[in-house]
């Protein structure tokens, strides 16, 4: 007989570091850290705020429903959740279509093909508050180029007011805001295009498909899943949409341009009232969550993407 | 069902030409195969057919139409392609009367002619499934049903048993012919595999770089390959090739450049002194004789023998019906069938032999 040798039992914290679970809790610790700290915490915090009197300077006290109740009364609050959806709704369906259309034409076989891909990207890549300052330039009252050239034109006399009148001052952050994000949507829908191989668009040819056909009952189709994922963040991006319009307009003429992230950074730092701030930032809340599950019925996996494979 | 013809075809990608002139003749309701190895051709020319690729020169013609300009839907064609090319999003039924329904066929007789076609090829219990819950063997059938369906002039199968596995695909074959000898519609198939080629075709298109090797039926091309070519690409084990020239006293012997003297019945016209090739295949030798190969490697695969050995110095392949126990290095008396032996140029591949 032999002796079974003894094991001294080793101590807790080597034991812990070799467990599996152990070193993945530590792998996972920064991570949670980071989330904690600089997402959780200022949500948690933001959401307080919007239940409390504070003000730039002083602690606030705990008041209940109070700023939200101020809030409902308050045709300025009302007129930015208008602006915001408007803004929303328009720059979306028109970067959509005008995406898709750039994506469809990246896709063929085009000279400098990639020359133009990188060209398409430059919008994303320019730092907001430049392009916005640009659109500053473009948009200015005496000097715009677009007034310029129109008048050379001669098809109006004087300067367009671009950014002075409130339906223009819409139009025109929607179509700076428009420039600004149709590279997302045009080089996620390319990508999307490129999975789509080559032989269905032949098949359906060879079976008698004109080229609106094959779009509409192939191309489309197949793309449906790319463009649920595209359209909910750049419905996201545009709904929380902050710097092109602080740049731009301020949120005027007289509110007109006012969305709700502006108009809660206006009431809650320059304006000092930290609690009604947050209480705007907080009615943002039920609208993403509302175009969140949008995408996520919108995103589950159609019949035709089940199965073996 | 039509005819289809080439006439001098060619093919160029910017400056690069990939077909130099191809002229084939299809009979209505042939089975024809285009075979070659990859980069041969053979796949650029059935897509010129379908219309996928712009003719560069020369003339198609379905029937006695040129379509050169055709879109593809005009030109009454169907195609299965190399990855089946299944609409993802709907279910088979709708992909096999999709051409229908573009054509704006009503539901009920899109329905009714849907419905044998998959009874035909046993898909009759997966019509409402998606093409990704199928097996390749299925996708491969629902890919020839959305063909049929449409009773088109000409077939055109791009290298469609590829993706199957090898059981697979020597079953799918067998059902390929049988669908084509019941339907009779042309059916013009591209391959690499050689085997394909042999047991499918009526008449097979030998293609190499972009030129038209040699047409012919499969056991003509078999056991009258017009050229070194042909001669290596049609057959497996492939033919054993051994250089030299033709004795000068008796040209009914060939000499080895190892000076191994071989028979030959029917030299033709070849001419002793010039360096040739002599060619034989693996089942034309016979035990016993007075041939000497040293053996290298012996293969039972049950029903015959493969025996891999030297002639001289040239390594050859033979294939016996005898069960062989010989070993590596063992000497083996063999006869060569001196009336199956082909006779080939060295320099131009020709065939010199009858």
């Amino acid at each position: 007989m032999t002796d079974v040798p003894l094991t001294p039992r080793r101590p807790l914290l080597a034991r812990f570091l070799e467990s599996r679970n152990g070193l993945g809790l530590l792998f996972m610790l920064p991570a949670a850290v980071f989330l904690l700290c600089f997402l959780t915490y200022p949500l948690g915090l933001g959401v307080w705020l919007g239940f409390t009197d504070t003000r730039i300077g002083r602690t606030g006290e705990f008041i209940g429903l109070e700023n939200y109740i101020w809030l409902f009364d308050d045709p300025i609050f009302w007129l930015s959740v208008y602006n915001t959806i408007l803004y929303t709704v328009v720059a979306s369906v028109l970067k959509f279509g005008l995406g898709l259309w750039l994506a469809l034409i990246l896709n063929e076989h085009l000279p400098f093909k990639t020359f133009f891909r990188a060209i398409i990207l430059l919008p994303w890549v320019v730092p907001t508050v430049l392009s916005a300052l640009a659109f500053w330039w473009i948009y200015d009252s005496q000097f715009s180029i677009i007034s310029w050239v129109l008048m050379q034109w001669g098809l109006i006399d004087t300067p367009i007011n671009f950014l002075g009148q409130p339906n223009h001052a819409r139009a025109s952050v929607i179509a700076a805001n428009v420039w600004r994000g149709i590279p997302f949507v045009a080089i996620s829908l390319l990508a999307g295009l490129q999975t789509i191989p080559q032989s269905l668009n032949e098949a359906a040819a060879l079976d008698g498909a004109t080229s609106w056909q094959r779009f509409t009952k192939v191309t489309l189709p197949l793309l449906t899943p790319i463009i649920a994922v595209v359209m909910t963040f750049s419905v996201l991006f545009t709904f929380t949409d902050f710097q092109l319009i602080y740049v731009l307009t301020r949120g005027g003429p007289v509110n007109a341009t006012h969305l709700m992230a502006t108009l809660s950074f206006q009431r809650a730092i320059p304006g000092g009232q930290l609690g009604e701030g947050a209480a705007i930032a907080v009615a943002m809340i039920p609208f993403l969550l509302a175009a969140i599950l949008f995408s996520f019925f919108g995103l589950q996996r159609r019949r035709w993407q089940q199965g073996n494979d | 069902m039509a005819s289809v013809t080439f006439r001098d075809v060619r093919k160029a990608f910017g400056s690069v030409e990939v077909l130099h002139g191809v002229s084939i003749d299809i009979e209505e309701g042939q089975f024809v195969v285009l075979v070659g190895p990859s980069g041969c051709g053979k796949s650029t020319l059935l897509r010129m057919l379908a219309g996928l690729e712009h003719i560069t020169a020369g003339e198609i013609l379905i029937g006695d139409r040129v379509v050169n300009t055709l879109p593809p839907k005009e030109r009454d064609i169907a195609m299965v392609f190399q990855n089946y090319a299944l609409y993802p999003h709907i279910t088979v039924a709708e992909n096999m009367g999709f051409s229908l329904k573009l054509k704006g066929v009503s539901k009920k007789e899109i329905e009714s002619l849907v419905s044998p076609a998959a009874e035909m090829l046993g898909l009759s219990h997966l019509l409402d499934r998606y093409p990704r819950q199928l097996s390749g063997g299925q996708r491969q059938r629902v890919a020839m049903g959305r063909a049929i369906v449409r009773k088109p002039q000409v077939f055109l199968f791009d290298e469609p048993l590829s993706n199957l596995d090898a059981k697979l695909r020597v079953s799918m074959r067998t059902e390929i012919k049988n669908l084509h000898q019941r339907l009779k519609t042309t059916t013009v198939y591209v391959t690499h595999d050689q085997i394909e080629a042999m047991t499918m075709a009526d008449k097979i298109v030998v293609m190499h770089d972009g030129i038209v090797a040699q047409v012919g039926a499969p056991l003509d091309l078999y056991d009258r390959p017009e050229n070194l070519f042909v001669a290596g690409f049609i057959g497996s084990p492939a033919m054993n090739m051994v250089t030299g020239t033709l004795d000068a006293n008796d040209r009914n012997i060939f000499v080895t450049g190892d000076g191994e003297r071989l028979p030959i019945a029917e030299p033709g016209d070849a001419e002793p002194g010039r360096e040739m090739i002599y060619g034989v295949r693996p089942e034309h030798f016979q035990l016993g004789g007075d041939t000497t190969l040293r053996v290298e490697v012996v293969e039972p695969t049950g029903s015959e023998t493969h025996v891999v050995a030297f002639l001289g110095e040239t390594e050859i392949v033979c294939v016996f019906r005898e069960r062989i126990s010989a070993g590596p290095g063992d000497e083996l008396k063999v006869t060569i069938d001196a009336g199956s032996v082909h006779l080939f140029d060295a320099k131009e591949g020709d065939r010199l032999s009858v």
